[in-house]
């Protein structure tokens, strides 16, 4: 039988459509290659295959009897485990939220649940998505796929290694410094983060509110524009959710990219990047010369600083918003205690893992009286010359291009004892964060021991039409999506 | 107003008010008062994870109202901001509130004290978010009702103007009159709908420094209000005589004792490291909206009051009285509205009314048309004032037409003066004793003949007639 797990998002549902093969059947494929895979890869937080094949088999009977179904109808899929679904248990790979049941669904939940998705289970990723390697995780540590002694990336980790391992057909990743493209870049597939605003990050475990987004990890680039279409839109329970129509995500595919300016700022290229990396990137630049687009050297100055911004802003945001895991109305709870002081202190030190412990004070340290307008308040101001660096070269160029991270993925436990160098591996994807704009991540060639190297694509807010654009030219370029 | 040893008391109030919307601030549920424990929540109010506050324009809406209604700047741009502190009623670990760009700021109140008109400041009005209850009892402990979590509130922070626990008490009713009026609140402490949380500290008359301040919650009545600034400024002279420092710190004040009591030192309070919510966009607000929403405003408690004032010649103190309860002076204007006699009719809702009525808020049995129609009757000599106040109270049973009742019991004074001349007439005869006590010089003496005639006339004789010629016979004598 054909491996329809290495089709594209696109042909599955022809072949549903065509009734080549059935969601069922294309939900026991997955099925088999979690059960074949998982013990290696530990993608998953948690499956429920049942209900998996109760999802296809409703969804096929929706076809026969004659329905139009949306694109991603029957396509089984995955979802990062903080991320809430509604009666499935949602932890965030904390024990703080091991027993978790939400009692609602996200928005983006909703979403796929009107396009007729198929639910495979939820995914690993570092515990409350702080980390860059799932490691932080209190569930267990995720493999890479394409080399089980090294990391995956993270905080996404499960959702990329779900996809580069054929245990998904797409997945649904979180980033707030760089969680659904680093991963994506480690674990050589693609991943998107969309400007903020324009996916609802109602329902979303909230790490850094002013820099989480929701976004798609996919095999390749058109499978992500779709995925987006479904899941982008306004939603009045997020006020931050921007009220636009965007259109369709991936009309601009196809157009190639003659003629189109493509930055590349000095400041992502210099100490600190490893040599593959680097040659892997600017081939990946030339072949867009070869293509017909100009490249032009630019700089950003103040990138050099969105990485320190990023933290005291993450790190602040997070102690706020992890405040509510107090042990009292839902969660963990430690079981001896005298009075509430002991309660709420026990039950946080025993329900956080020591990642969340350390940007949780740093945070509160960030905000407190006689610091805040040292540490957060400047960070903000940072914050508004990072953007204006961005807005200032995204007139001179359409797209800016850059590696994703600095290193191919390394080692387990090569970098977990040494949390600062951990930060560092973040220079390159927390700008556009901090910035707020979106950016794409795509593989662009190989590095050391045969692993990915991640490009990225960023641009203006609201141009991920034209970073599909420009990917999807890289990516049929180099001969469609690797494996 | 009398000093304590020489000391004055400085006071500032905070007062919260539950803002009267269909929902709550930042989710859909209902904030009706009075509901089983957690029946009115949901995932955001409650701070599951995953949840997003999303802001009730009403209630800002309402807050616009309450600042215009006292005078406030309304900011063009404000904000809301996280501060967060651990305790068992705040779900999120973190009330979103307003820190430093307030919607409302600069605004001020006037007051009737014995000096006559005091102006008090109004430093600014926030919203805000309200925690949950606490309920405590012996076979559970302490359990948590969320209901209340969410329910939109505005602080109303005052400038330390206020000298006296009277002060006190005529800014709080005026501050619920002029809110009530607004329609933004219900303020019925007793629902805690409206609490106030007052700051005391004390210095030397004369001098400006200010002292340390305590901070007394919750005192949910006028009354204990009153008590607590009593005590707790008796209790800070003392100390600060005896020598001792007064600490910062929040006291509660027991209505049983009459004292207040520490509660926690604000010294070592909560750093609520105040930040702006990121989940939250600004409140942008333009001058056509915010002149939109004052005009929607009624007529104020002082606006009424100067017309009562001027058109019916009310004095300030009845004025104040009237227009403390909107129910009241829209009721007084009603029943003003069937009589010539106004000014009576304000007499005898004040003193006669008022007393038969119990409760918060004015609610009264006897129709205000029938009000205007007893006022005509006093007026017009139809009956006396004390035939008046015997009716007052058949009509606050039955809401009977004073004029049909004097009609059908023939309770009409007796004005005629030929018949009251011949009783008092009468009278002097049938008392001689009476009569050379009054000419001896006991003026009090007069009484016992008036009321001789009046037990004659079945108390419908005219007391001003009778007085006169009463006066007129004696000094035939």
């Amino acid at each position: 039988m054909q491996d329809f797990t290495k089709m594209t998002l696109a042909e599955m549902s022809s072949a549903l459509q065509a009734r080549e093969i059935s969601s069922a059947e294309l939900t026991k494929a997955y099925i088999a290659s979690i059960e074949k895979n998982e013990p290696r890869v530990g993608a998953y937080v948690s499956t429920d295959a049942r209900h998996a094949l109760d999802m296809a088999i409703a969804v096929d009977k929706r076809r026969a009897a004659g329905e139009a179904l949306h694109a991603l109808a029957g396509i089984p899929m995955a979802i990062k485990d903080n991320i809430c679904t509604k009666g499935i248990r949602t932890t965030c790979a904390s024990k703080m939220l091991a027993d978790y049941i939400p009692p609602y669904n996200a928005h983006v939940v909703e979403q796929l649940e009107k396009a007729g998705y198929v639910m495979l289970g939820k995914l690993n990723m570092d515990e409350f998505a702080m980390g860059s390697t799932t490691e932080n995780s209190a569930v267990k540590a995720t493999h890479n796929p394409l080399d089980l002694t090294r990391v995956p990336g993270g905080s996404s980790g499960g959702s990329a290694a779900a996809v580069a391992a054929l245990e998904a057909a797409y997945t649904l990743g979180s980033d707030t410094g760089g969680s659904i493209r680093q991963p994506a870049a480690f674990c050589g597939v693609v991943g998107m983060k969309p400007t903020y605003g324009t996916v609802s990050r109602y329902g979303l475990v909230a790490f850094a509110s002013s820099l989480d987004q929701i976004g798609p990890l996919t095999r390749t680039v058109r499978d992500n524009a779709t995925v987006l279409n479904a899941i982008a839109g306004h939603d009045g329970r997020d006020a931050t959710s921007i009220d636009r129509d965007h259109g369709d995500f991936s009309a601009e595919i196809g157009k190639g990219v003659a003629g189109l300016r493509i930055g590349i700022p000095k400041e992502f290229f210099g100490e600190g990047i490893a040599p593959d990396v680097k040659e892997a990137v600017l081939n990946a630049a030339k072949r867009y010369e070869k293509m017909g687009a100009q490249l032009l050297e630019v700089s950003m100055p103040a990138i050099d600083h969105a990485l320190a911004a990023y933290y005291v802003i993450s790190s602040a945001e997070a102690s706020s918003n992890l405040a509510r895991f107090d042990g009292v109305r839902y969660g963990y709870r430690t079981e001896e205690f005298e009075d509430i002081a002991e309660l709420y202190k026990k039950s946080r030190s025993e329900g956080f893992g020591a990642e969340v412990k350390r940007r949780i004070m740093l945070g509160t340290f960030a905000l407190s009286s006689g610091y805040y307008d040292a540490y957060y308040k400047k960070a903000l101001q940072v914050r508004a010359l990072v953007r204006a660096d961005y807005d200032r070269v995204l007139q001179q160029c359409d797209v800016i291009l850059s590696p994703v991270a600095p290193t191919v993925a390394y080692k387990l436990g090569e970098k977990s004892q040494n949390p600062l160098e951990m930060y560092m591996g973040d220079a390159y994807s927390v700008p556009v964060n901090v910035a707020g704009i979106p950016a794409l991540a795509l593989p662009c060639g190989t590095g050391e021991g045969g692993m990915p190297v991640g490009l990225q694509l960023m641009g203006k807010p609201f141009s991920e039409a034209l970073l599909y654009r420009v990917g999807a030219a890289l990516e049929d370029d180099m001969g469609g999506a690797s494996k | 107003m009398t000093l304590y040893k020489g000391y004055e008391m400085v006071i500032g109030l905070e007062v919260h008010v539950e803002l009267k919307t269909k929902t709550k601030i930042f989710c859909s549920c209902p904030t009706t008062f009075g509901a089983e424990p957690n029946t009115q929540c949901c995932p955001v109010c409650m701070g599951y994870p995953g949840t997003l506050p999303v802001l009730n324009k009403k209630v800002v809406e309402y807050a616009v109202k309450a600042g215009l209604a006292t005078n406030c700047t309304i900011a063009n741009y404000s904000k809301q901001d996280r501060k967060n502190y651990f305790y068992p009623d705040l779900p999120k670990a973190y009330q979103i509130s307003q820190y430093d760009l307030p919607l409302c700021e600069h605004g001020h109140l006037d007051i009737e004290t014995e000096e006559g008109s005091k102006r008090i400041g109004i430093t600014r009005i926030h919203i805000e978010e309200d925690a949950g209850k606490l309920v405590h009892d012996d076979k559970h402990g302490t359990m948590i009702d969320c209901n209340r979590c969410g329910v939109p509130l505005i602080e109303i922070v005052s400038e330390p103007d206020i000298r006296s626990a009277e002060e006190a008490k005529a800014y709080l009713q005026k501050l619920r009159a002029i809110i009530l009026y607004t329609g933004v609140s219900d303020c019925k402490m007793q629902e805690g709908s409206l609490r106030c949380d007052v700051n005391l500290s004390v210095r030397k008359a004369g001098t400006e420094k200010f002292g340390i301040r305590t901070e007394m919650k919750n005192l949910n009545s006028f009354q204990f209000i009153v008590k607590a600034i009593e005590y707790e400024y008796k209790r800070q002279v003392d100390a600060l005589e005896a020598g001792e420092v007064i600490t910062q710190e929040t006291r509660r004040f027991d209505p049983a004792t009459g004292k207040t009591y520490t509660m926690r030192s604000k010294e070592n309070a909560n750093d609520y490291r105040y930040f702006p919510d990121p989940d939250l966009p600004p409140i942008e607000l333009t001058n056509a909206v915010i002149k939109a929403l004052g005009d929607q405003i009624p007529e104020l408690p002082d606006a009424r009051k100067q017309a009562y004032m001027e058109k019916y010649g009310l004095t300030a103190y009845d004025g104040e009285v009237l227009t403390s309860d909107k129910a009241l002076a829209d009721y007084f204007e009603a029943a003003a509205a069937t009589t010539k006699y106004q000014k009576l009719a304000a007499n005898l809702l004040i003193t006669e009314f008022m007393r038969l009525i119990e409760g918060e808020s004015f609610v009264c049995p006897v129709s205000a048309k029938h009000l205007g129609e007893l006022a005509t009757l006093v007026g017009d000599d139809v009956i006396n004032s004390s035939t008046a106040k015997k009716l007052i109270r058949d009509m606050f049973e039955t809401d009977a037409s004073p004029k049909a009742l004097v009609e059908e019991r023939g309770l009409a004074q007796i004005n005629d003066e030929v018949l009251l001349g011949k009783l008092v007439a009468e009278a002097v005869a049938a008392n001689p004793k009476s009569v050379a006590d009054y000419k001896k010089g006991k003026l009090a003496a007069a009484k016992a003949i008036i009321g001789n005639v009046m037990s004659k006339t079945a108390g419908k004789g005219n007391p001003v007639i009778i007085n006169r010629l009463l006066e007129a016979e004696l000094q035939k004598q």
